[in-house]
């Protein structure tokens, strides 16, 4: 009895010790934000990395989310006689869920896996230690410019998916299911309210902290060698995209529960 | 004057250092030597802060390493990296003068350059390196920038760690004269972590050898031959037998 509670104590432990760090991490992430020296350059760059070289991939995932979607509430509307609901429907689901979550995910796909391998590369080979030595703190350095980075970028990153969800919607709805254009748009315009796209910049916000605090947490954490890095990769997707879903969660119960 | 005395760290079970006790003097160039996984590495990063010791003191001219200003404690060392550690995304010169463009010895972007191309011609590199990337250079001229980056803010105090690992004979020389000219002509204090014994006797002004988790033996590199300490004189003929066992 004592080792079967023992066994399973064991791993809620290690797992609430693994919360523990993250969470210091973060705070520590915090802290630097408004104490100089602040990395300019790397703040850019990073800009770059994180929001304008992922805005193909997260176009390329609304295009073809939206255009699904409309076929999909078409469908599902057709059973009931209410398919004209299709660019309301089409323009909220984007806005409140599919945008902020499917780019988020793609956004952690792509840059939580490479700020987590070109952290932990740098760290086996001790490059996070030049970094120390040269007076440079790699906390600032490395983890703020991205985290910032990220939670400034990925809402504009949603915006942008949002507005090509819809439009992928509205390309389905014309050329497939006879709307007409404009009362398609009108439709979609007249129906969304201000806080259905401002909810999901604000998670998109969050997403976007969550996804450059797993890269970094894990790249600085890496263990050695290739399996280290490789494993360190791993997880900083795998954490990012189970903690975006479980966030995504708790945002929507906060703005949207009744 | 770096001075250690009964500095201990464990890694686990691995109890790597236990007890080392080693005075470094001011403008001495000491070379640390002992066999792969006796700590070497991890009593440079110990004298550093990048590794935290479980106990024992630490002081540089007297003044207790984990007390002191932490930057200006950093300021005055430079250090050669076993594998350079020179960074993938910056150029060669901007590797160079890392510390010129940021902190407090920020200098506006083309005077940090030009120290920096000035730093490369030092260690024998041309101009067109600086504009490279440190992936488009061999191992030997990598090894030559993070010398460069070491000594580019002119620190009193340089460490190097395995300067010579992975070269070939004739540039490890290259790289071991440079080593001993710099450290001579900029009156530095350097300590030195290698087992090529060829790096010993051309950088070193003393040595002291590490084993079991403590400084066996050390003195001038002159009396190193002579010790009749068996650990020595193992390590540095290379015999397999001998009280070091072969097999670790």
């Amino acid at each position: 009895m004592t080792s079967a509670l023992a066994a399973l104590g064991r791993p809620v432990l290690a797992a609430l010790a693994a919360v523990g760090r993250v969470v210091l991490f973060a705070l520590e992430a915090l802290s630097h934000l408004l104490r100089p020296p602040f990395y300019g350059r790397e703040f850019l760059a990073a800009v770059m990395q994180i929001g304008w070289f992922s805005l193909p991939v997260v176009a390329m995932t609304a295009i073809f989310t939206g255009g699904a979607l409309a076929l999909q509430i078409y469908a599902g509307g057709n059973r009931f006689g209410a398919e004209a609901v299709v660019p309301q429907i089409v323009a909220i689901g984007m806005a409140r869920e599919l945008g902020p979550v499917l780019g988020g995910l793609m956004v952690a796909a792509r840059v939580a896996s490479s700020i987590a391998a070109e952290i932990g590369t740098m760290k086996v080979t001790e490059q996070i230690d030049a970094l120390v030595t040269l007076s440079t703190n790699p906390m600032k350095y490395l983890t703020v410019p991205r985290l910032l980075a990220a939670t400034l970028t990925v809402p504009v990153l949603v915006a942008a998916g949002d507005s090509i969800g819809v439009m992928g919607g509205w390309l389905v709805g014309i050329t497939r299911l006879d709307f007409n254009s404009a009362t398609y748009l009108k439709n979609t315009v007249d129906f969304l309210e201000a806080w259905d796209i401002g909810s999901g910049l604000v998670k998109g916000a969050v997403f976007g902290f969550i996804v450059a605090l797993m890269g970094c947490y894990h790249g600085m954490n890496s263990a050695r060698g290739a399996q280290g890095v490789g494993a360190a990769t791993k997880a900083a997707v795998v954490s990012a995209s189970v903690l975006i879903l479980a966030a995504n969660y708790l945002l929507t119960e906060v703005f949207f529960s009744a | 004057m770096i001075e250690l005395s009964g500095v201990h760290k464990a890694f686990g079970a691995n109890r790597v250092l236990q007890g080392v006790d080693l005075t470094i003097p001011r403008g001495e160039s000491m070379v640390i030597i002992g066999g792969s996984g006796t700590g070497k590495s991890v009593l440079l990063k110990c004298i550093l802060g990048l590794v935290t010791p479980d106990s024992g003191k630490i002081t540089l001219d007297g003044q207790d390493v984990t007390t002191t200003d932490r930057d200006a404690f950093l300021a005055r060392f430079g250090m050669l990296f076993q594998g350079g550690a020179l960074f993938d995304s910056l150029k060669v010169w901007e590797n160079v003068a890392f510390r010129l463009l940021r902190g407090a010895l920020k200098r506006p972007r083309e005077e940090a350059r030009e120290i920096a191309v000035e730093k490369l011609r030092r260690v024998g590199l041309k101009p067109e390196t600086a504009d490279l990337f440190p992936g488009e250079l061999s191992g030997g001229m990598q090894k030559r920038v993070g010398l460069a980056r070491a000594i580019a803010a002119e620190p009193e105090i340089i460490f190097f760690d395995e300067p010579t690992t992975g070269l070939d004979p004739i540039m490890s020389g290259v790289i071991n004269d440079l080593i001993h000219e710099i450290v001579t002509e900029m009156g530095a204090t350097a300590m030195t972590i290698t087992h090529d014994m060829t790096s010993v006797r051309a950088i070193a002004t003393r040595v002291a050898m590490l084993h079991g988790g403590v400084v066996r033996w050390t003195g001038p590199v002159a009396e190193m031959d002579a010790t009749p300490d068996p650990y020595v004189q193992q390590f540095i003929h290379g015999r397999a037998e001998g009280p070091i066992p072969s097999v670790r």
